[in-house]
C-alpha cells in the first residue's frame, strides 16, 4: 500500500522469507473439493506468522505453505474446523488467529464498535435535549403577536428572499 | 554546493517556521496588526525555502550524487529518470521532506488565497501551521536528514528497490500526503477558533474547502494504493485491513464526517463544538498514520524499542499536538456558543446520525489497528486483528449508514418529512430491487447477504439520482425546464449526487468482486488450457528478454471465449541480477467492467508454470466509484459562488428572514 508495506515486502523478498512462489500451490490442494473448500475458508482466518499482516492463504512464505499443509493434514484426519483451530492455537498461540477469540483480553476490542455507536446516540440525545430540541412550542405573547402582525401586514414587506 | 544550499535552506525554513509560529500568535493575542501581518509573507517564504531544499535533493538524485547517503542507498545511475525522481520519496528521509513541502504548500496557499479571511483568524491559522512545520523540520534535521554526506562516496548507488519502481507507487505517496497534510489546515482553523473563542458559520465556510481538498486527495490516494496492491502484490485482493492501509482510512473517515458536520455548521450554525473536535481528530489521525508508518512500531513493538530515536520523536510530536489540541478543546469548547435547534427528523438530524455511524466505524478501525499494539505493550500478549474481525464489525456498522445515505439530502433543514422523503425514494427502492433480482438470476440466491449488498449499492446510486430528479422536478415540469434547472443547480448539490452515487458504485464493485470472483490455481505446461468463468485460457509459450537492470521472462496466454480469440495476456517474471531478487508482474485484461487476472508462481525446469487465474466481475467499479467520489468533491470545491461572496453579503444585509 504505502511505502512501508512495499519496503517490508521488499525486505521479505530480499531475505528470502517470501520466495516468489504463489500462495496455495496446486500440489497442496486436497482431492476432495468440500474438504479443500473448508481448508480455504480456514486458511483465510489464519495468520502467516512471519509476514506483515497476511493470511496463510495469501502468503508466499514457506512457513505459510507448511501451515497450509498441516491444516489440510488435520482436516483429512477428520478434525472439525474448531478442532483444527484449537490445535493451531495450542501450537502457535492466539497470534495465529486473524479473528481474535473473545476473552478478557479482547473484550474491549469486540465491544468497542457497538459501544461507540450507543455512546454516540446517547451523547447526541443529551446534547439535543440540552440545546432545547424537545422544548414544546410556546405560543407567542400578545405583544409579540402584534409586532409580528405589524411587520408582515404592511403594504411593502421588507422581507426579501436571500 | 547545491546540496549544501538545500541543507541551508532547510535550516532557514526551521528558523522562519519558529517566527511564523510565535510572532503572528503574539499579534493576534495582543490585537497588534503589525505582528499579525508577518504570517502571510513568512508562510510564502517558508514554502520557497522548503521548495528549494526539495529541489536540491531532487537534483542530487537526478545527477546521481552518491556522496549523499540517501542517494547512495536508494538510487542508481542506470535507473530511468522517472524513477530517479520518484526515488526521492521512496525512502524515509525524502518522504518526510515531501511531507513538510506539502505542509508548506498548504500554508502558502492559505496565505495567498486567504485575502478574505479576517486578519486575526489568518494569523492564528498560519501560526498553528508554523508549530507543525517547526516540529517536523526539527524532526527531519535532527533524526532524518536527507542531506547527510558520506566520507567515501561509492562509485555506484544501491539502486531503488525493484518493487518501488512502479508508476503507481510514484504517485501514491504524494497523493496520500496531500490528503494527510491537508487535514492540518482544518486542524489549524479549529485551534484558531478555540484560541480566539469565536466560531461561526463563516468559519465553516472558510475551513470547508480545505477539508474537501484533503478529502479528495485521500480518496484518490487510498483508491490508488488499493489498485496498486491489487495488481502488484499478485493475489487479487484490493483491501487487506493492513495497519498501514487503516492509517489512511482513519483520516478519510474522519474527514468524511467533518465534511458533513461542517455543512450543518455552515447552513445552520449548529454542531460547532463537534465540528471543531472532528477537525482536531482528523489531523490527529493523520499524525497517528504517519507515526504508525514511519516509526516501525507496526512491524513489531520490539523493532520500535531497539531503534527508538525517530519513533520516540514522532511519538513526542503526537503527544504534544494531539494532547495539546484536546486540552485546548477541553478548556475552551465551553466558550463556543451553541447554535440553531432542530427536530430529530431533519437534514441536521440525518447528518448527526451520519456522524454517529461514521464515528463508530472510525472507532472500529482505530481500535482494530491500535488494540494489538496496546495489548502487546501492556501485557506482552500478542494477538492479530485481521480481515475476519473487520468483516464482523465494520460491515454491520457501515451497512445501516449506507442505507440511510439517500434519505439525508431529501430531508428539509430544521424539520423534515420522513414519509415524503421515503415516497421520493420509492423508485430508487424498486430499481435497486430489480438490480438485485437480476444479480440473483445470474448468480443464484445462495448468498443472500451479497444480494443485499448489491441492493444497497444500487439503492445508493438510485437514491442519489432520485434526489437529483427531485431538485430538477423531473416529471412535474417539461424536460427543457428540468434541463435549465440542471444548469442553474449549485455545483455543490451536483457534487453530493456524484459522490453518493460513486459510493454506491464502489459498494457494488466490492460486493460483486468479492463474492462472485472465480479462481483457478494450476500447474500449466505450454499448450495446456484452463477454463475460467466461460473463458478458455491457453498457455502458448515463453519469451526471454535480457535487459540492463533485469531479465524479463514473459509467459504468453491466449484467451478465447466461445472459440474466438478475445485477448492475449502476458504476465512476467523479472530477475534482478544486482539484488538477487525476482518480482512478478501480473497480467490484467478488462472485459467490460470485469477483469481477467493472471499471476505467476515458479517456473520449473521442464517448463511447467504455476499459474493463478482469476475472473473478477465488476472489480473496476471499486476504483471507478472512488474516482466519481473525488470528482463529486472537486465539483463541490469549484462552487465558488456559494463560498466566497456569501459571508460578506450576509454581513452587509440586516437580519433577513430565512429563505427556506
Amino acid at each position: 500500500m504505502t511505502p512501508l508495506r512495499t519496503i517490508l515486502l521488499a525486505i521479505m523478498l530480499a531475505t528470502g522469507l517470501a520466495s516468489p512462489v504463489l500462495a496455495v500451490l496446486p500440489s497442496e490442494m486436497l482431492k476432495d473439493p468440500a474438504l479443500e473448500a473448508r481448508a480455504r475458508v480456514l486458511s483465510e482466518e489464519l495468520r502467516c506468522l512471519v509476514c506483515q499482516n497476511q493470511s496463510i492463504d495469501d502468503s508466499e512464505a514457506p512457513l505459510a505453505a507448511d501451515l497450509r499443509v498441516l491444516l489440510r493434514q488435520r482436516l483429512s484426519a477428520g478434525d472439525t474446523d474448531s478442532q483444527v483451530l484449537d490445535y493451531l492455537v495450542a501450537r502457535y498461540g492466539e497470534y495465529i488467529l486473524l479473528k481474535p477469540r473473545l476473552n478478557w483480553h479482547t473484550v474491549l476490542l469486540w465491544a468497542a464498535p457497538p459501544l461507540t455507536l450507543f455512546a454516540g446516540l446517547i451523547v447526541a440525545l443529551i446534547a439535543w435535549r440540552r440545546a432545547g430540541g424537545n422544548r414544546p412550542t410556546v405560543p407567542l405573547a400578545e405583544d409579540e403577536e402584534k409586532a409580528l402582525r405589524r411587520l408582515t401586514s404592511g403594504p411593502q414587506s421588507n422581507i426579501t428572499e436571500s | 554546493m547545491i546540496v549544501e544550499l538545500g541543507h541551508f535552506a532547510l535550516v532557514l525554513a526551521l528558523g522562519l517556521a519558529l517566527i511564523q509560529s510565535s510572532v503572528p500568535l503574539l499579534g493576534a493575542l495582543r490585537g497588534d496588526l503589525r505582528l499579525m501581518v508577518v504570517a502571510a509573507p513568512a508562510a510564502l517564504t517558508q514554502f520557497l525555502l522548503v521548495g528549494l531544499a526539495f529541489a536540491a535533493l531532487v537534483h542530487a538524485y537526478v545527477v546521481s550524487d552518491f556522496s549523499l547517503l540517501t542517494v547512495a542507498d536508494n538510487s542508481n545511475s542506470a535507473m530511468p529518470l522517472l524513477y530517479k525522481i520518484t526515488g526521492v520519496w521512496g525512502n524515509h528521509e525524502g518522504s518526510m521532506l515531501l511531507w513538510v513541502l506539502i505542509l508548506a504548500l498548504y500554508g502558502a496557499l492559505v496565505a495567498a488565497f486567504g485575502q478574505n479571511l479576517p486578519e486575526k483568524l489568518k494569523a492564528l491559522v498560519l501560526s498553528v501551521q508554523g508549530w507543525i512545520a517547526s516540529a517536523f523540520l526539527l524532526f527531519i534535521l535532527t533524526t532524518s536528514n536527507p542531506f547527510l554526506r558520506v566520507a567515501q562516496p561509492p562509485v555506484e548507488g544501491q539502486d531503488l528497490n525493484p518493487v518501488l519502481q512502479d508508476i503507481g507507487l510514484a504517485i501514491h505517496p504524494p497523493l496520500l500526503y496531500l490528503g494527510y497534510v491537508g487535514c492540518s489546515i482544518s486542524f489549524a482553523f479549529a485551534l484558531a477558533a478555540l484560541i480566539d473563542g469565536r466560531i461561526d458559520a463563516a468559519w465553516a465556510r472558510w475551513a470547508r474547502p480545505w477539508t474537501l481538498a484533503a478529502w479528495i486527495f485521500l480518496t484518490l490516494g487510498i483508491a490508488m494504493g488499493s489498485y496498486w496492491a491489487y495488481y502488484e502484490l499478485g493475489w487479487g485482493g484490493f483491501w487487506f485491513w493492513d495497519p498501514v492501509e487503516n492509517a489512511s482510512l482513519m483520516p478519510w473517515l474522519a474527514t468524511t464526517a467533518l465534511l458533513h458536520s461542517a455543512i450543518v455548521m455552515e447552513k445552520r450554525d449548529a454542531l460547532k463544538i463537534w465540528t471543531v473536535l472532528l477537525a482536531i481528530l482528523a489531523f490527529s489521525l493523520s499524525l497517528v498514520g504517519t507515526f504508525l508508518v514511519r516509526s516501525g512500531v507496526l512491524t513489531s513493538v520490539h523493532a520500535f524499542a531497539s531503534d527508538p530515536t525517530r519513533g520516540v520523536f514522532i511519538l513526542a510530536i503526537l503527544v504534544v499536538f494531539i494532547g495539546g489540541a484536546l486540552s485546548l478543546f477541553a478548556a475552551r469548547a465551553g466558550t463556543l456558543a451553541p447554535g440553531g435547534v432542530f427536530a430529530p427528523i431533519s437534514r441536521e438530524g440525518a447528518l448527526v446520525l451520519n456522524n454517529i455511524f461514521l464515528s463508530a466505524v472510525l472507532a472500529t478501525v482505530v481500535v482494530g489497528t491500535l488494540y494489538p499494539l496496546a495489548l502487546s505493550a501492556l501485557t506482552g500478549e500478542v494477538i492479530s486483528v485481521g480481515p475476519p474481525f473487520y468483516t464482523l464489525t465494520f460491515v454491520p456498522l457501515a451497512a445501516p449508514l449506507l442505507f440511510l445515505v439517500p434519505f439525508g439530502p431529501l430531508l428539509a433543514w430544521k424539520r423534515g418529512d420522513l414519509l415524503a422523503a421515503a415516497q421520493r425514494l420509492f423508485a430508487a427502492f424498486g430499481a435497486a430491487l430489480l438490480v438485485a433480482i437480476v444479480a440473483a438470476a445470474f448468480a443464484g440466491t445462495a448468498n443472500v447477504l451479497a444480494l443485499a449488498g448489491v441492493w444497497l449499492g444500487a439503492w445508493l446510486i438510485g437514491g442519489a439520482l432520485s434526489e437529483l430528479a427531485t431538485r430538477l422536478r423531473v416529471g412535474t415540469v417539461p424536460l427543457a425546464a428540468s434541463a435549465s434547472r440542471l444548469a442553474g443547480l449549485p455545483r455543490s448539490a451536483l457534487g453530493t449526487t456524484l459522490a453518493h452515487a460513486g459510493l454506491g458504485v464502489t459498494v457494488l464493485g466490492v460486493v460483486i468482486a468479492t463474492t462472485w470472483s472465480s479462481e483457478a490455481i494450476r500447474s500449466m505446461k505450454p499448450g495446456e488450457t484452463v477454463d475460467i468463468a466461460g473463458y478458455a485460457v491457453t498457455l502458448d509459450g515463453y519469451t526471454n528478454t535480457p535487459g540492463d537492470q533485469f531479465n524479463e521472462t514473459d509467459i504468453h496466454f491466449s484467451v478465447r471465449s466461445g472459440g474466438a480469440l478475445v485477448a492475449a495476456m502476458a504476465p512476467s517474471k523479472r530477475t534482478f541480477a544486482d539484488r538477487q531478487t525476482t518480482t512478478t508482474e501480473v497480467a490484467l485484461k478488462n472485459r467490460g467492467f470485469s477483469q481477467l487476472y493472471i499471476s505467476l508462481g515458479d517456473i520449473a525446469a521442464d517448463g511447467t508454470a504455476t499459474v493463478r487465474l482469476y475472473f473478477k466481475p465488476f472489480v473496476t467499479f471499486i476504483w471507478l466509484g472512488a474516482i466519481l467520489m473525488a470528482l463529486g468533491g472537486l465539483l463541490s470545491l469549484s462552487d465558488r459562488r456559494l463560498r466566497v461572496g456569501a459571508p460578506r453579503v450576509a454581513r452587509a444585509k440586516p437580519q433577513a428572514a430565512p429563505a427556506e
